[in-house]
C-alpha cells in the first residue's frame, strides 16, 4: 500500500499577530508548524501502514524552509519525504497549489508505485479555503471523501475503504473504492510520537526536492502567481459589533415571555400584523 | 534499542555541547546529538554576550554567516542606590575593530546557525528527544543513553554531559551531587523591543556598534547578584539574577526584582515605549572554583553549566562553556586516536588539558569571591553602594558647606555604617579573593 500525504508549513497561528494600522499578517518571526490538520491525517496513514504494510510519502510545496516540516513529518516516523520547492510556485493560489500538488503525486506515482491513498486536511489554518484536497482529487480522477473523522475498515483484497464522514445531522459512514483522496478532519486521532528509530533515520534522512521540471510540470503558466486568478482586493479586519444584548426580566407579577414578545413587537412592528393577518387565515 | 553503536553521544545542543558535537565530528567521529528542544537554541536562555576568540578557535570564519546582533566599544559598570548609580564607563574607538572582540547575540538565533554547523561537520543532530538516564555496565561504567522515546537506549564510547546547570543526569547515575542553592543564582530576563534609531539615539550608538551595562548595588536589595542591559540590534536584554538560596532567605521573587530595577530612574528612560515580546528565566552555576564537580569517568565527561564552569565576576558563562566542549572533545579524540578506551584514567586527559587552559586557571583565581559576596552581600550590595552615592553627591552637590567639613561628612558616614575595622577587613578579604 502507497499513501500520500500532503502536509504543509504554516506560520503558528497561536503567535501570530496582526499588524496594528495596516490589518496585515506579521510573519515575520513567527514561529511554524506543521498545519494541525494534516498531523490526523499523517496519523491515519501510518496506522494503516502499521496495518496493512508498504510506504507513506509525505509532500509538501513551499519554500526550501519547508523542509524543517518534512523531517518533522519523517521523526513520526513517514518513509520518505518530497519538496516542491521552485519560485515558480512563488504566489500560488488554491487552483495553482492543487495543479502543482496533484502534478508532483503523479510523478510520485511514477516513481514509487501509484498511491492506494492520497490524505490532506479538512484545509491549511493560514488560508482556511479547504480547496486544495478536492482540487487535487478532481485534477487526478480520484474519488474525493471530505471531512472524514475516521478510517473505519480497509479491505486490501477488495479495494474498498469504509470512513465516517461528520455530516450536519450526524455520521456518514461511506464505502469507497481504492484509489482516492481523503480530507481529514481535527481532534479524530493523536499524532504519535515516533521512536528513536524514527528519529534517527528521519535525521540522516535525504529529503527529495524536486523544482517544477523535476516534478513534471509542464506547462509553467499554471504555477505560482501566473497560474492563480485569484486577487487578494482588501484585507481588512471586521469592525467590532456595536449593538450590546438586551436583558429582558419578567415584570413584577407578568409573564416573561410576553414581555419578550411585546419586546419582539415593538421593535418590528409589521410583524405583530403579519402574524395576526396569518392567525386568521388558520 | 538501536543496534548501530556511536563514537560519542553528546547530551545537550547549547553552547557546549554545540562546541564538542562540532569538534568531535570535524575530527571525524561519528557523533550523536541529544537535545530535547524543538531545536537547538528552543531551550538556552543568556544574556547574552558572545566572545569571539573562544568561538574563532572552534569555527574560525564565524563572522561570515553567524547572526551577531552588535559589536560592543562600550562597557558600563553601574553603581546604583535608589535614586542614583555611579558609573564606571569604558568606551573606546579601538572596539570598532576588523574582528571585533565581543558580540551581543540572541541565542535562539545562534544556537540554530551553531547547530546548522555541527551538522554541516557530519554529527546526527536529534531534537524533541530528552535522555533520561545514563546506562551503565556492571561495573559503573557509562556505555550509552535512555532517551524517552520508544526503543530509545543508544550506546557510544562515552558520553558528553552538556545537559545545562541543573546536572540532572549526572545526579540521577550518581556521579556528582545536586548544585547548592547558595552556588546557583537564578536570573530572569525580559526582551524590549524598540526601534534600531531609538536604540542607537538613546545608548548614542552607530551602525552595529552596541553597549553593554552591568549593575550592581540596591537593586539586589542586599542579596547577591547584579543587573544587567545589552544592546541588540532591534531589542534591549534586561535581567537581573541574584543567588537561589538568598531567594529562599528573603522570599522576594525574581520578577519584583525586575519590576524595580525596569522603574529605576537610570534605567526607565532607556526602555521606554518599549514592547516586550519575551520573558526567560534560567539558574547561572556562581560556585566558581570550589563547585566544580567531578569532570570525567569510566566513559563520560561533562562540560559547560552542567560542570559549573562559569566566571561569575567577568560574566563569562557561553565561552567557558564551549572552550570546555572543544577541550573535551580534544581529549576524546586522543584518546580514541590512540586505539585507547574511554577510562577515566585515559579521560583525565581532559582535566589536565582544562587546566591548561584560561578556564580552571580563572576560576582558581577567584575561588574565594563566590563566599566573600555571598557571606558579606548586605555590606557589597546594599551598604557601599549607598554610601558611595552618598559620597558623590556629597562631593558634587554646591551648598556653601566647606569643602573640609563635606569630606568629614563623608568620611563618617562611612566609619559609623562600618566601623574602621569592617572596612579594612573588607578592603582587605576583598583584595585576597580578588588576588
Amino acid at each position: 500500500m502507497h499513501i500520500v500525504v500532503c502536509i504543509k508549513q504554516v506560520p503558528d497561528s497561536a503567535q501570530i499577530r496582526v499588524h496594528p494600522v495596516t490589518n496585515t499578517i506579521m510573519r515575520q518571526g513567527v514561529p511554524t508548524i506543521i498545519n494541525p490538520y494534516d498531523l490526523f491525517a499523517l496519523e491515519e496513514a501510518l496506522r494503516l501502514r502499521d496495518r496493512f504494510g508498504g510506504a507513506v510519502t509525505v509532500l509538501t510545496m513551499g519554500p526550501p524552509s519547508a523542509e524543517d516540516s518534512l523531517r518533522k513529518a519523517l521523526t513520526f516516523g513517514a518513509d520518505r519525504a518530497v519538496l516542491l520547492t521552485d519560485r515558480f510556485f512563488a504566489g500560488s493560489d488554491t487552483l495553482a497549489t492543487s495543479f502543482a500538488l496533484a502534478t508532483a503525486i503523479t510523478r510520485i506515482g511514477e516513481t514509487w508505485g501509484a498511491p492506494d491513498i492520497v490524505f490532506t486536511g479538512k484545509q491549511t489554518i493560514d488560508g482556511d479555503t479547504a480547496q486544495v484536497g478536492p482540487g487535487i482529487a478532481k485534477r487526478l480522477g480520484l474519488i474525493q471523501v471530505t471531512y472524514v473523522a475516521k478510517v473505519a475498515e480497509l479491505d486490501p483484497e477488495g479495494r474498498t475503504i469504509t470512513l465516517e464522514r461528520r455530516a450536519e445531522g450526524g455520521t456518514q459512514v461511506l464505502k469507497s473504492q481504492l484509489p482516492c483522496l481523503i480530507a481529514m478532519l481535527e481532534g479524530t486521532n493523536e499524532v504519535r510520537r515516533g521512536t528513536m528509530a524514527d528519529a534517527l533515520s528521519a535525521a540522516r534522512a535525504e529529503i527529495v526536492k524536486w523544482n517544477a521540471k523535476d516534478a513534471g510540470v509542464e506547462d509553467l503558466g499554471k504555477c505560482g502567481l501566473k497560474g492563480s486568478p485569484t486577487i487578494v482586493k482588501r484585507v481588512f479586519a471586521p469592525a467590532a459589533r456595536s449593538e450590546k444584548a438586551k436583558v429582558i426580566e419578567a415584570p413584577e407579577g407578568g409573564s416573561l415571555a410576553d414581555a419578550l414578545i411585546a419586546d419582539v413587537f415593538a421593535r418590528q412592528p409589521h410583524l405583530e400584523a403579519d402574524l395576526t393577518a396569518l392567525a386568521r387565515g388558520f | 534499542m538501536i543496534d548501530e553503536k556511536f563514537d560519542a553521544i553528546v547530551v545537550g545542543a547549547g553552547m557546549a555541547g554545540n562546541g564538542a558535537a562540532y569538534t568531535l565530528a570535524k575530527r571525524g567521529l561519528k557523533v550523536l546529538q541529544l537535545e530535547r528542544g524543538e531545536y537547538s537554541g528552543s531551550k538556552n536562555v543568556q544574556g547574552a554576550i558572545l566572545y569571539s576568540d573562544m568561538l574563532e578557535k572552534i569555527i574560525p570564519d564565524f563572522r561570515e554567516d553567524a547572526p551577531l546582533e552588535r559589536h560592543l566599544v562600550e562597557q558600563r559598570f553601574w553603581m546604583m542606590d535608589d535614586r542614583s548609580h555611579v558609573g564606571l564607563h569604558y568606551r573606546s574607538e579601538d572596539f570598532n575593530e576588523e574582528a571585533p572582540n565581543r558580540y551581543t547575540i540572541i541565542r535562539a538565533q545562534f544556537d540554530k546557525w551553531f547547530s546548522g554547523k555541527v551538522r554541516e561537520a557530519g554529527a546526527l543532530v536529534v531534537c524533541e528527544t530528552t535522555v533520561t538516564e545514563l546506562v551503565q555496565d556492571a561495573y559503573g561504567k557509562v556505555i550509552g543513553v535512555k532517551t524517552d522515546r520508544g526503543g530509545g537506549q543508544i550506546h557510544a564510547d562515552v558520553v558528553v554531559l552538556a545537559e545545562g546547570v541543573s546536572g540532572l543526569l549526572g545526579t540521577r547515575a550518581g556521579l556528582r551531587k545536586i548544585p547548592k542553592p547558595t552556588d546557583v543564582a537564578l536570573a530572569v530576563k525580559e526582551m524590549h523591543f524598540l526601534p534600531q534609531e531609538t536604540i542607537e539615539d538613546r545608548f548614542l550608538l552607530k551602525g552595529d556598534e552596541g553597549v553593554v551595562i552591568e549593575a550592581a548595588g540596591t537593586i539586589s536589595e542586599g542579596m547577591t547578584g547584579m543587573g544587567f542591559i545589552y544592546t541588540n540590534k532591534e531589542c534591549i536584554s534586561l535581567g537581573i539574577g541574584c543567588l537561589v538560596s538568598d531567594f529562599q532567605k528573603t522570599g522576594r521573587s525574581p520578577y519584583q526584582l525586575l519590576e524595580t530595577f525596569k522603574q529605576h530612574p537610570s534605567v526607565a528612560p532607556l526602555i521606554a515605549g518599549s514592547e516586550v515580546k519575551e520573558y526567560a528565566a534560567h539558574l547561572i552555576p556562581e560556585g566558581g572554583y570550589k563547585a566544580i564537580p567531578q569532570l570525567f569517568g569510566d566513559g563520560w565527561v561533562v562540560v559547560g553549566d552542567a560542570a559549573q564552569l562559569n566566571n561569575a565576576i567577568h560574566r563569562e558563562g557561553s565561552n567557558l562553556a564551549m572552550t570546555s566542549g572543544r577541550i573535551a572533545a580534544e581529549a576524546i579524540f586522543q584518546v580514541k586516536s590512540r586505539k585507547e578506551p574511554m577510562t577515566a584514567q585515559n579521560l583525565s586527559l581532559y582535566k589536565t588539558l582544562l587546566e591548561q587552559s584560561f578556564i580552571i586557571k580563572d576560576l582558581k583565581k577567584y575561588k574565594d569571591m563566590p563566599q566573600l559576596l555571598h557571606i558579606q552581600s548586605q555590606n557589597f550590595f546594599l551598604t557601599y553602594p549607598q554610601l558611595v552615592s552618598k559620597a558623590m553627591q556629597n562631593f558634587v552637590r554646591v551648598d556653601g558647606t566647606p569643602k573640609i567639613e563635606k569630606e568629614k561628612m563623608t568620611l563618617k558616614s562611612f566609619t559609623s555604617a562600618r566601623s574602621w575595622a569592617g572596612l579594612f577587613g573588607d578592603a582587605f578579604r576583598l583584595a585576597r579573593a580578588w588576588r
